[in-house]
């Protein structure tokens, strides 16, 4: 994560600036990852905008009744893990764009991955439960 | 965090108007950014008149007539005036690309407004600094890496993978695409730009290279290579009619396909 020295403050040659700490040889996976959850949202999207629908106007016992079918369970879940790690990758590249401060930038991708794995934990405990009908 | 303002330094303030050239039945208005490392002021752009009877008809020919005949000061680089070189590119009318191939009929709208290269230091004038942008294109190792036996005569290629090269072989290094990426702006210090990218894949598709895997490893980093968000300014840029951003796509997948 370390940027490289500035040519203000450092006397190395220009290609020791470019070569720096190396190629962090990653990179790939997020990229294929955000690729993955991307297509899987689009065919996800669909199914989900129908089941939301079909909850709408309906109490806590008819939500319950929805997402205990196990199909609608397992399309909620999936949608949930897609999307939350779709978020994460996403927002992490707009982190490394834009946060050029080393330190405000390791906090933010920490951060970053807290509130994601926290958003994704909370919506699956809240589809289990409904659906598990406690 | 990135920096969306010019620098107090960078911010262009007024700017001379020469007189119209003595004679002209016709001239055309270039507006040309100005900034002389030595006299410690801002950068200005001053207007010139060209009288377009005395000139050729490309951008570079206004400003090889304003150097003869108004301002021997201006200063900017050129060599080839064919498009060959990639030492007059530059920013005219909002979009970068070389002097020598852009008609200044082609420019619509009144004055031909030429700035530097963006975002990168200027050196004076229209003239940028890129050893960044050399050095990278230099830590792509853009020769032919083997390690069988070197033969006796030249090292062979079929007509099909020849043709694989069609499209990266003819980059200039002009730096007109680095120069016009978002991505390449805010994060030139670690992020290699479409133009030493593109090389980088013309090295990597060419048959006879040895070390395609080697490269790939030189690159598999989120910020060389996976700062492109395929934003597609260096194919609008490119005055050679290339498409890095199609060349970084094709990296990214053979990253993909190495590891799938």
């Amino acid at each position: 994560m370390s940027a490289p020295d500035t040519p203000k403050r450092s006397m190395r040659t220009p290609l020791g600036r470019v070569r720096n700490l190396g190629a962090a040889h990653s990179g790939t996976s997020d990229f294929w990852r955000q690729r993955i959850t991307a297509v899987a949202m689009t065919l996800l999207m669909l199914p989900v905008i129908v089941i939301v629908m079909m909850t709408l106007g309906s109490n806590q016992a008819g939500a319950k009744v929805i997402l205990g079918s196990l199909p609608i369970a397992v399309i909620m879940l999936l949608f949930i893990v897609a999307s939350a790690w779709h978020m994460k990758i996403g927002m992490q590249v707009v982190i490394e764009d834009y946060v050029h401060n080393e330190k405000l930038k390791l906090i933010s991708v920490m951060l970053n991955n807290f509130f994601s794995i926290a958003v994704a934990l909370a919506a699956t405990y809240a589809i289990l439960k409904l659906s598990s009908g406690v | 965090m990135v920096e969306f303002a010019l620098p107090k330094n960078s911010k262009i303030t007024g700017g001379k108007t020469w007189p119209k050239p003595a004679g002209a039945t016709e001239t055309r208005e270039f507006r040309v950014y100005r900034w002389n490392p030595d006299d410690g002021k801002n950068p200005s752009v001053d207007t010139y008149y060209v009288d377009t009877h005395d000139c050729g008809p490309m951008v570079l020919d206004g400003l090889i007539w304003i150097k003869n005949n108004i301002d021997p000061s201006l200063t900017f680089r050129r060599s080839c005036r064919e498009g060959v070189c990639g030492s007059c590119a530059m920013n005219i009318d909002g979009q970068n690309t070389l002097a020598c191939t852009r008609s200044m009929h082609d420019v619509k709208d009144g004055a031909v407004k030429i700035n530097p290269l963006p975002h990168q230091p200027v050196v004076k004038d229209l003239v940028p600094d890129l050893t960044n942008f050399y050095a990278q294109y230099a830590s792509i190792e853009p020769w032919l890496k083997t390690t069988s036996p070197t033969p006796q005569k030249e090292w062979k290629q079929s007509h099909e993978d020849r043709e694989k090269l069609d499209g990266l072989y003819e980059c200039i290094l002009c730096a007109c695409c680095s120069t016009s990426c978002p991505s390449y702006w805010w994060n030139s210090d670690r992020y290699l730009g479409p133009a030493a990218l593109l090389q980088a894949n013309r090295w990597v598709k060419d048959s006879r290279d040895e070390a395609t895997g080697e490269r790939l490893d030189n690159l598999e980093d989120p910020f060389r290579l996976y700062r492109c968000h395929t934003i597609m300014n260096c194919a609008k840029a490119c005055p050679k009619g290339l498409n890095p951003a199609e060349a970084i796509a094709e990296l990214k997948l053979k990253m993909v396909e190495r590891q799938i």
